[in-house]
């Protein structure tokens, strides 16, 4: 491995993986392997080399084996170059049944992409993902950190549109929802609206 | 001690004890593939999955502590199910290809699937396909059979102490692999072919060369190193097709280094097949009346002790008593073991011994090594220590030079007067020794072989003396290198002059006529001028200078008795056929002995070995640890501030069986990176 790809923390990234390391008892500082591949894989623009599992390894003081194990066994550690932008649509059940396809779709044909690829210019990395956990909002699409629900083809064009500009988009429901809430405003309790001075009971 | 109840039957184990093992104490016979006795526990193969009362579901017994009360069930529908469960799941991938897999036959995968598979799958998609790795000259791999037990993983980080193997991926892409499909660097490798419950990991010398049930099994003992590894040599039509280890507790366990295991490739190389006279400069075949006609020429004009005898590192002791009554009958009292000139006490057995034995390593709490290097001198005993020391705590110092022992020593330098510092008492190293209850050294060939050799064995025997001799505690180890060795110090084979005198009379003309019995360890060049007969096997460094060669037998071919480097006796069957013209050793010195000197009284191997009992006592007691007398040895003398330097020589090189192997010059090569080196007879 030629120095120029040499990798080693930033001061910053040094100082936040000895307060991960910190978080576990003396001489179990192995078990700060997953946030420090994390913090590695910000580091290195979104993925993980062989190189970085080594330089984990030493710095933990375990075998890189293990760390490779650790690393290639959780799907949120890329082991590609991936774009500044990762699309990762949920394809489980829920979001399947709420019409997962036509966002995959979607991001397909607007990227000019198939999954686990990365357009040209960088930008965007396609990808299914088992779920995400946002089933109450599905279909949900995670970009980098943020996830995206309530999205149609429509919708999620429009955010990759804007990404692409540089544009602020905002995570969250795109349809107007507010966190989980049901869609159409409350439906119980309807009537105790306005008359809430004793809402608690009066037991 | 918990007791429990296992398909009716009472049975109480010790605490700690896994449903498993209770079930095996209780007979009962349980399937697994995923758990050993000697690797941790992984639960992960599902197979041994039986029915526990009062649980909702079937428990993995090898995984579940037994407990008082708990009433197990072996035998049940749902126990049955279980196992035709898993089976099915593990079959799922599995290629099904035993007619082209070399574990057919001794397979725990098909052994079991007769037991517990169903006779269709009901999986109809496309099975995974996994790439094949590269972990060597020694390990082939066809990782679609692999149906991840980890149990050489497991091996690899505990008993091996290599951590380069691992599980990369999950679920569907869970791969076994070596770290980034590098070899599969530990001398204990060989093993995980044994431990494979499947045909991923197969030996790739014996790779499709026999099939398990056409072969002869023959119990044997191990001569490459001193450790006198039991080992089983597979035969068929009289070749030895492959090496597998034999269970001894106090030994090997069940493992074998990749040398025992590996080298047997060299049985058939370079052999002596039949006699050679050297006629003009030139070697000629030869019979055995025109070779032994030869020898009595040869040896007219010496007389006494101007003949001398080198013996080899595997002889036996069978041959080596044999010798030592020619040479006798020659009136000679001239013969040397100790080829590597270390200044060995041949008149005190617990002087050369490693008296606290191989297992006993298991209860010491503290380690000196002094001169050695376990883990290329006597892989088995290294592996031993490892164990203390994971399983024990065990602390281990050297004095030598670094290298890495697969766990954590404690170096204190190299300098050979650092053995008189650490008896001394000031020195951490006899702090050390003096705060553990059963402390122990092992002193090395490399500290012996130096020229202040019996300085350093009186300091040694002095240390021990000081800190390492209790009651029922004998802390004092020799760590010997060949397997002739102690055995040829039972018999007395040694001179005052040792190697460097008897070659250097042989210079001189002091020495006019030279016997080798296998011995190649030396430089034979010193020879060029003396009447020199070799008895061997292999056309190896011993008979460059030889003007005549006698055929001899390597240790398969042999039924022969053998004395570890703990002084245990052990006797080896014989199991191939020898190649051409060559005969049993003791039987060519007896022959010999009929033409020189006085014939040898005894016409059978069993009339042989009678009479060495009777020499040697220690040989009629088999296979135990000896108690040897402790008491003063060695010579009082100067010791150089000098390092002690590390044996020479390659692991996979360090006798003529092993220098004429191509799986061995494999294993060097692929280790140097080197293209053609090493297959010499440099060693």
């Amino acid at each position: 491995m030629s120095a120029a790809t040499k990798f080693a923390w930033t001061p910053e990234n040094e100082a936040e993986a000895q307060k991960h390391i910190a978080k576990y008892p003396e001489g179990k500082q192995q078990s700060a392997v997953m946030p420090l591949l994390d913090l590695a894989q910000r580091q290195n623009n979104g993925h993980v080399t062989i190189e970085i599992m080594e330089y984990i390894g030493k710095y933990l003081g375990m075998p890189a084996i293990r760390v490779q194990e650790v690393a290639t066994f959780y799907t949120m550690y890329n082991h590609k170059p991936i774009g500044k932008h990762h699309v990762q649509v949920c394809g489980t059940t829920p979001c399947w049944l709420r019409g997962s396809d036509d966002i995959m779709a979607a991001c397909k044909k607007h990227l000019g992409i198939e999954k686990g690829e990365t357009t040209k210019d960088g930008m965007f990395t396609l990808g299914e993902v088992e779920c995400a956990g946002g089933c109450v909002n599905a279909p949900q699409v995670s970009i980098g950190d943020d996830y995206f629900e309530d999205v149609t083809p429509e919708t999620i064009v429009d955010i990759l549109n804007k990404l692409a500009k540089g544009e602020k988009v905002t995570p969250g429901p795109q349809n107007g929802r507010q966190t989980s809430a049901p869609l159409g405003g409350p439906t119980t309790l309807a009537d105790f609206k306005g008359k809430t001075a004793k809402s608690g009971g009066d037991a | 001690m918990p007791t429990l109840t296992i398909n009716g039957t009472e049975v109480t184990v010790d605490a700690g004890k896994s449903v498993l093992q209770a079930c095996e104490q209780a007979g009962v016979d349980v399937p697994r593939f995923c758990y050993h006795e000697r690797l941790s526990i992984a639960g992960n193969c599902r197979m041994c999955l039986v029915e526990m009362e009062r649980s909702p579901k079937p428990i993995a017994s090898c995984a579940m502590p037994a407990g008082d009360g708990m009433v197990i069930h072996t035998d049940t529908e749902l126990v049955k199910k279980s196992r035709e469960g898993v089976m099915e799941f593990m079959l799922l991938n599995h290629p099904l290809d035993c007619p082209i897999c070399d574990q057919g036959g001794e397979c725990e995968l098909q052994d079991q699937s007769v037991a517990f598979g169903s006779g269709d799958g009901r999986f109809s998609e496309n099975k995974r396909a996994v790439e094949d790795k590269n972990m060597g000259p020694l390990v082939a791999t066809t990782m679609t059979r692999c149906i991840h037990c980890m149990r050489c993983i497991r091996f690899s980080d505990e008993i091996a102490g290599v951590e380069i193997m691992g599980a990369i991926g999950r679920g569907d892409h869970t791969e076994v692999v070596t770290y980034l499909d590098g070899l599969l660097d530990t001398e204990l490798s060989g093993n995980v072919i044994d431990l494979c419950p499947v045909g991923a990991l197969t030996s790739k010398p014996y790779a499709f060369t026999a099939r398990s049930w056409e072969l002869k099994r023959h119990p044997s003992i191990d001569v490459m190193d001193a450790v006198g590894s039991n080992i089983e040599v597979d035969t068929r039509d009289g070749a030895v097709m492959r090496v597998l280890p034999r269970l001894h507790e106090d030994i090997n366990e069940e493992w074998i280094s990749d040398k025992t295991r590996f080298a047997y490739d060299g049985l058939k190389k370079r052999r002596l097949d039949r006699p050679y006279v050297r006629k003009a400069g030139k070697f000629e075949e030869a019979t055995w009346g025109e070779a032994f006609a030869a020898i009595k020429t040869g040896l007219k004009g010496a007389k006494g002790n101007e003949i001398a005898a080198l013996v080899g590192d595997t002889a036996d002791m069978e041959s080596m008593f044999a010798l030592k009554g020619l040479m006798n009958s020659l009136g000679s009292q001239r013969i040397e073991a100790r080829q590597d000139g270390a200044a060995l006490d041949a008149k005190i057995r617990a002087s050369y011994l490693m008296n606290t034995g191989i297992k006993g390593i298991e209860d010491a709490d503290y380690l000196l090594l002094i001169g050695c290097n376990p883990r290329s001198e006597a892989v088995m005993v290294n592996a031993r220590i490892r164990k203390g020391t994971v399983k024990n705590g065990l602390k281990v110092g050297r004095i030598g030079a670094v290298a890495d022992l697969t766990y954590t020593v404690e170096d204190f330098g190299d300098d050979a007067s650092l053995v008189k510092a650490a008896k001394g008492g000031r020195h951490e190293i006899s702090k050390a020794l003096k705060a553990a209850s059963k402390p122990m050294i092992i002193v090395g060939q490399a500290a012996l072989a130096r020229e202040d050799g019996a300085a350093i064995l009186k300091m040694a025997h002095d240390l021990a003396d000081k800190y390492c001799i209790s009651e029922g505690w004998n802390g004092f180890n020799i760590l010997h290198t060949a397997a002739s060795r102690v055995g040829a110090l039972d018999l007395g084979l040694t001179t005052e002059e040792g190697i460097k005198g008897l070659l250097k009379s042989a210079k001189t003309g002091d020495v006019k006529a030279m016997f080798l019995l296998g011995a190649d360890e030396f430089d034979s060049s010193t020879l060029a001028d003396t009447f020199t007969v070799y008895m061997g096997t292999h056309g190896d460094e011993g008979v460059k200078h030889a003007d005549v060669i006698l055929p001899g037998v390597t240790y398969t071919e042999k039924a022969g008795t053998y004395i570890n480097t703990e002084g245990r006796v052990q006797q080896a069957e014989k199991a191939s056929v020898a190649p051409g013209d060559a005969r049993e050793d003791w039987t060519i010195l007896r022959a010999l002995s009929d033409i020189v000197g006085e014939t040898l009284p005894y016409n059978t191997l069993s009339e042989l070995r009678i009479a060495l009992n009777e020499a040697v006592p220690e040989t009629a007691t088999l296979d135990t640890l000896p108690e040897a007398d402790w008491s003063d040895f060695g010579t009082d003398g100067d010791i150089a501030k000098t390092p002690i330097v590390p044996i020479g020589g390659n692991f996979y090189q360090t006798n003529p069986i092993a220098r004429a192997s191509d799986v061995m010059a494999e294993c060097v090569s692929v280790r140097e990176g080197a293209t053609e080196e090493a297959t010499g007879t440099n060693g």
